[in-house]
């Protein structure tokens, strides 16, 4: 390679790229960074908690009772005597972990399965989606239900169902994203080239598609969260010795009028992650705004 | 158009088959038997219980004999409840939790549109941002911290409204119905207002302020049709949506509606129970899908005629 | 009738401001046309937007000057006032009517919309004058269409639509904003005329915004040429047409193709060759012979012209030569070799030696590869050069398409429609193709820009001994490019000939009134 062609790809400037211009407008965004600063720490304590908690889990003291925030408990305590400290960080850990390893579960399925389909197109596209159509047309808070009642309570299997909700809808998200995409001419180009089918997929289409799948799967979270937290409300979900943020709230409800901040630090915290989720994904949405970028 | 219904009504057909054969395996496949709370029961009583519900023939037969029952409209007895049947139950419940469902509706769709079409008239103002903080709260508190919240501070400490029951009181359907409605209100409005804002920067926005008519007419009679096409899209969810929501809003506020009924027999494993509401929720489900559907194609004129295509 | 006088209108964005329209002059008289011609970006359509308040005010802002309309200023009315003249006194007519009609409405309930409006007529009468309108404007069969949605109407029909509701308050100033730029040329060439029959039976003065300095010279009067925000030059069309002052206005003037090409040396030897070629499409359970039944040659050296209106087929049959589009039936060669049933590893090799230049710059592109990475994709791909040598040849292509080697990592939305064509150029080249489609490759840039890229393909056909089919809706660009022609109507080939005889003995009718449509015969 010639010295000249050499110096002359490192002296030329560096492009903006959308990817470049997206984090930009991101970080303007405040409400967002905010989000994901709390988010962040939440995350942290999560991991964290065996270490970090001021009590043991199971720790009860019947004496004591439920008693409203204190120095000793910052949060108050259950009727149990437990801190109710703790019992948020390691409800937090199940819901958290819930929250995003469904969502992960169902990125992998539902983003391949649309995307497949969206290339592929014809006899292929069509029996994919087909079953996407009737397995989305289930009410599947009633299967869930189901599911749980016929084959007990157990932690996997309600982090695959959930997941098995959510992909669906990632897949017609893809699905769709491909479509257009395909129809771009900068595709038909890659295919004038002369690029196999996989290397188009690869390099061509699936950058562009990332912008909505990024949003979506950042607005999924909070949604596993709720099914996970209603599910457990119900007495469906997660089962004692194991606590979530939606059990607490459960059981917070019971003894709203004595003791309500049982019902309400639970409440809160959920609120404040679902804000957190909800403000990042609200801000990644207007940052990959693809239509900004066109003038 | 009577096209595209019935081939949409033949879609339908393969999905509510899956439905009611998956609930049905589901159900006989579950670890214990549906006498398996109850006390000691003498054998021959036993016999005549699985007798009348057929558990004694073999698997196969029972789910043809079910589909039979089915088209009759019989959703069998129920196991918990000997004497009443899923029918009965179900007709109990069910005007309950429609009326729940309709009225959380109308609250959503009154208080979401109208934020919603306020917020887009003045983007990136107060006039936005104040429905669309409110908006995002109704997201991000769900009704099963909204139902006891509103229970704390409008029944207990301000002591305004009954919190539980449905008719028994004046004002006691008030609570579950704001709780239901409240987070399809949040999304609605953030619906109707991104497709508003899409709306009005179409070209066509142009061409009828430029006719000199009034700006109010451009925005209902221009702008509406086309900005709340992602509302219309939605309602097809959110009655699936509310449909699962009842569950929890009726739990908490003691509503006696299917929701509530529902979660009972899961817990109970009343098998025709279960059967008999999956079946049924699910139909209604998938008639309301369709209908929001039809409802969307007739929106777009294009489409109409079109229809009877797979969009 | 319609006085401007230093118009200045300004936007503010987080950049800063700046100014789109900048101490604007123009007039209109009643009964004679006055046009303002700019390309993109030259505040053309934002000076009449302006004058009826249709610009959003906060980002945009009239700074200063005044618009007298028969002794109003229309700058100085508050909203009520000016909404009031809004389609009773001054009308609009806009560029598409796709997207300009409300699709869910009634075609007669928008255009009795403004008779509602603003002389409160009745129903029934509204819906007589409505009738009559239709008439006028040449819509076949009122009663029945009249209740028809905008998309049951072709895009010639939907612009007469468009124009009836103009005209139906019996304003005395039109403005219209682009009004044949979405439309066939021999469309155009029918809504121009019902314009100026228009003109002379009601007396009205038009107000006309174009880029396409021919279709003005037919029927203006006045002539405002306008860049950058500024007028640069006016007069009347004898004034700017014979002796332009600006060299912009030059500028302008001769990017209008013009002229003949010089026929070059063709070898005899066809390179590709099209035999009962057919394309058809199933679409809402009809089949859509989009191409039927098409059959050509084009020699090695050759460009061939391929010109058709938009459903012609043009575009679908320069895509089955890639084999981008399945083909249904028919044959195509290839230097000898069969295209359409060919195994995937033999078209790999087949593919970098036909390349593609699409219509629409910034689709074409992929927006999150650099400069660099688009144009040594194909030398990779193909085995070219090796990562390490690549650099240098994208250098050089960059140098052959006139980019400066500076912008090699910049992204595509960095750069204007023009330079983004010439990438998609440098592309298509970069696997030294022996044959390349360029398909409306020019149609979506502004005239001066379309010059520029017109003369580097030429050039580098040329240089390179391409053969090329060039596809087009322009007879005026295919006059300059191509040494035959082919013309294609609704999937069919209606005539091909050599460029000189196609142009001056036409033998179809078809033919005959495409180049009767051709605007700016004033010109020659």
């Amino acid at each position: 390679m010639s010295t000249t062609s050499i110096s002359a790809l490192v002296d030329a400037e560096q492009g903006s790229s959308l990817w470049r211009d997206a984090w930009l407008r991101l970080s303007r965004n405040r409400p967002a960074l905010a989000g994901f600063a709390v988010l962040t720490l939440f995350v942290l304590v999560a991991i964290l908690t065996p270490w970090v908690a001021p009590y043991d889990y199971a720790q009860q003291n019947l004496e004591l009772g439920a008693t409203p925030p204190s120095a000793d408990h910052w949060l108050g305590t259950d009727i149990f005597g437990r801190d109710l400290l703790t019992q948020i960080m390691y409800g937090g850990r199940i819901s958290l972990a819930v929250g995003f390893i469904a969502t992960a579960v169902a990125l992998l399925i539902g983003v391949s399965w649309g995307a497949i389909a969206g290339y592929m197109g014809g006899r292929i596209d069509a029996v994919m989606m087909r079953l996407v159509d009737i397995l989305y047309a289930l009410p599947f808070m009633i299967f869930i239900v189901l599911l749980m009642v016929v084959f007990g309570r157990n932690m996997l299997l309600l982090f695959l169902a959930i997941g098995a909700v959510e992909w669906l809808t990632m897949a017609r998200i893809m699905r769709a994203q491909v479509q257009s995409l395909r129809q771009q001419e900068f595709v038909e180009a890659a295919v004038s080239l002369g690029l196999s089918p996989l290397a188009i997929i690869w390099r061509h289409v699936i950058p562009n598609a990332l912008g909505p799948i990024i949003v979506y799967t950042t607005l999924t979270v909070p949604s596993v969260m709720l099914l996970e937290a209603f599910l457990s409300f119900l007495g469906l979900g997660v089962q004692p010795p194991e606590t979530s943020w939606g059990l607490l709230i459960s059981f917070g409800t019971e003894t709203m009028e004595e003791y309500p901040w049982l019902l309400f630090f639970p409440g809160l915290v959920l609120a404040i992650t679902l804000f957190a989720l909800n403000f990042l994904g609200d801000g990644l949405r207007d940052a990959l705004d693809v239509r900004g970028a066109k003038d | 158009m009577w096209r595209f219904i019935g081939s949409r009504l033949l879609q339908a057909i393969p999905v509510l088959l899956v439905v009611i054969t998956v609930t049905f395996f589901l159900v006989r496949v579950a670890p214990g038997g549906p006498f398996s709370s109850e006390k000691a029961v003498i054998p021959e009583v036993k016999a005549a219980l699985e007798a009348q519900y057929r558990l004694d023939r073999p698997v196969l037969e029972q789910y043809i004999a079910y589909l039979g029952d089915l088209i009759r409209g019989d959703l069998g007895p129920s196991f918990k409840y000997p004497g009443r049947s899923v029918n009965e139950l179900i007709g109990a419940g069910f005007p309950v939790t429609a009326e729940l469902a309709l009225y959380a509706l109308l609250v959503a769709l009154l208080i979401g549109v109208g934020a919603g079409v306020v917020a887009s008239l003045r983007p990136n103002t107060a006039q936005d941002y104040i429905p669309m903080s409110a908006a995002m709260i109704g997201i991000c508190i769900p009704s099963l911290l909204l139902g006891p919240l509103l229970i704390l501070v409008f029944g207990i400490y301000l002591d305004w409204l009954p919190v539980s029951g449905w008719g028994d009181m004046p004002g006691d359907k008030i609570l579950p119905a704001i709780t239901l409605g409240a987070v399809y209100a949040a999304y609605i409005a953030r619906l109707s207002r991104a497709g508003m804002l899409e709306v009005m920067t179409q070209d066509y926005i142009r061409t009828a302020r430029a006719k000199g008519i009034p700006e109010w007419r451009v925005v209902v009679v221009h702008g509406l049709r086309g900005g709340l096409t992602p509302v219309v899209a939605f309602l097809g969810p959110a009655f699936a949506g509310l449909l699962s929501g009842s569950f929890v809003v009726e739990t908490i506020f003691q509503v006696p509606g299917l929701g509530r009924f529902y979660v009972q027999a899961a817990f109970n494993r009343d098998y025709t129970m279960i059967l008999g509401a999956t079946v049924f929720l699910s139909s209604l489900i998938v008639v309301f899908n369709l209908l929001s559907d039809v409802l969307n194609a007739w929106m777009n004129p294009r489409l109409r005629s079109r229809a009877g295509q797979n969009t | 009738m319609l006085n401007v006088n230093g118009l200045t209108i300004s936007f503010t964005s987080r950049e800063g401001t700046t100014r789109a329209v900048d101490n604007v002059n123009f007039s209109v008289t009643a009964g004679s046309t006055t046009a303002i011609i700019g390309e993109s970006g030259s505040g053309k359509s934002v000076s009449c937007y302006g004058l009826l308040g249709l610009i959003p005010q906060p980002p945009g802002r009239i700074e200063s000057g005044s618009a007298l309309f028969l002794d109003t200023d229309l700058l100085r009315l508050d909203k009520h006032a000016l909404r009031q003249i809004r389609g009773r006194d001054i009308a609009m007519v806009f560029q598409d009517p796709m997207t300009c009609l409300n699709p869910y409405m009634r075609v007669g309930a928008q255009l009795m919309e403004p008779l509602h409006y603003h002389r409160g007529a009745s129903q029934s009468e509204a819906k007589r004058q409505a009738l009559d309108l239709m008439a006028e404007v040449g819509i076949r069969d009122p009663e029945i269409t009249i209740n028809y949605y905008p998309y049951q109407f072709s895009g010639g029909m939907r612009q007469r639509v468009m124009i009836a509701m103009a005209l139906i308050n019996e304003p005395s100033l039109l403005i219209a904003d682009e009004p044949t730029t979405a439309l066939d040329v021999t469309v155009q060439a029918q809504i121009l005329k019902l314009l100026s029959d228009i003109q002379l039976r009601r007396n009205i003065g038009i107000l006309m915004i174009s880029h396409d300095l021919a279709v003005v010279a037919d029927i203006a009067d006045q002539i405002i040429v306008m860049q950058e925000g500024k007028v640069v030059e006016c007069g009347d069309r004898a004034a700017i047409f014979e002796r332009p002052q600006h060299p912009y206005t030059r500028k302008l003037l001769a990017s209008i193709p013009q002229g003949q090409k010089i026929p070059s040396s063709i070898s005899p030897n066809p390179l590709v060759s099209v035999r009962n070629l057919c394309s058809w499409f199933k679409q809402d359970n009809e089949t859509v012979k989009a191409v039927n039944d098409v059959s050509f040659d084009i020699y090695r050296g050759e460009v061939l012209g391929l010109v058709g209106e938009s459903g012609s087929g043009k575009s679908t049959l320069g895509r089955s030569l890639l084999n981008l589009v399945p083909a249904t039936s028919g044959q195509i060669l290839f230097d000898g070799h069969e295209v359409i049933s060919l195994a995937a590893s033999e078209l790999k090799s087949l593919r970098r030696r036909m390349q593609i230049i699409f219509q629409d710059p910034f689709a074409s592109l992929n927006p999150r590869m650099t400069v660099y990475d688009t144009l040594a994709e194909p030398l990779l791909l193909h085995k070219l050069e090796t990562r390490s040598s690549a650099a240098e040849r994208v250098l050089e292509i960059m140098d052959e398409v006139g980019l400066a080697r500076s912008y090699v990592r910049k992204y595509p939305h960095e750069f204007s429609g023009g330079q983004r064509q010439r990438i998609a150029i440098g592309r298509a080249l970069a696997s030294r193709p022996d044959f390349i489609v360029a398909d409306e490759a020019v149609s979506a840039l502004d005239v001066t820009i379309q010059a520029q890229i017109l003369d580097l393909m030429k050039t580098l056909a040329q240089e390179y001994g391409l053969t090329m089919l060039f596809i087009s809706h322009d007879l005026a660009v295919i006059r300059q490019l191509a040494d035959r022609v082919v013309v294609l109507q609704n999937g069919e080939i209606v005539e091909q000939a050599e460029t000189t005889a196609l142009f001056e003995h036409p033998q179809q009718d078809y033919t005959r009134r495409l180049l009767e449509a051709i605007p700016g015969k004033s010109l020659l």
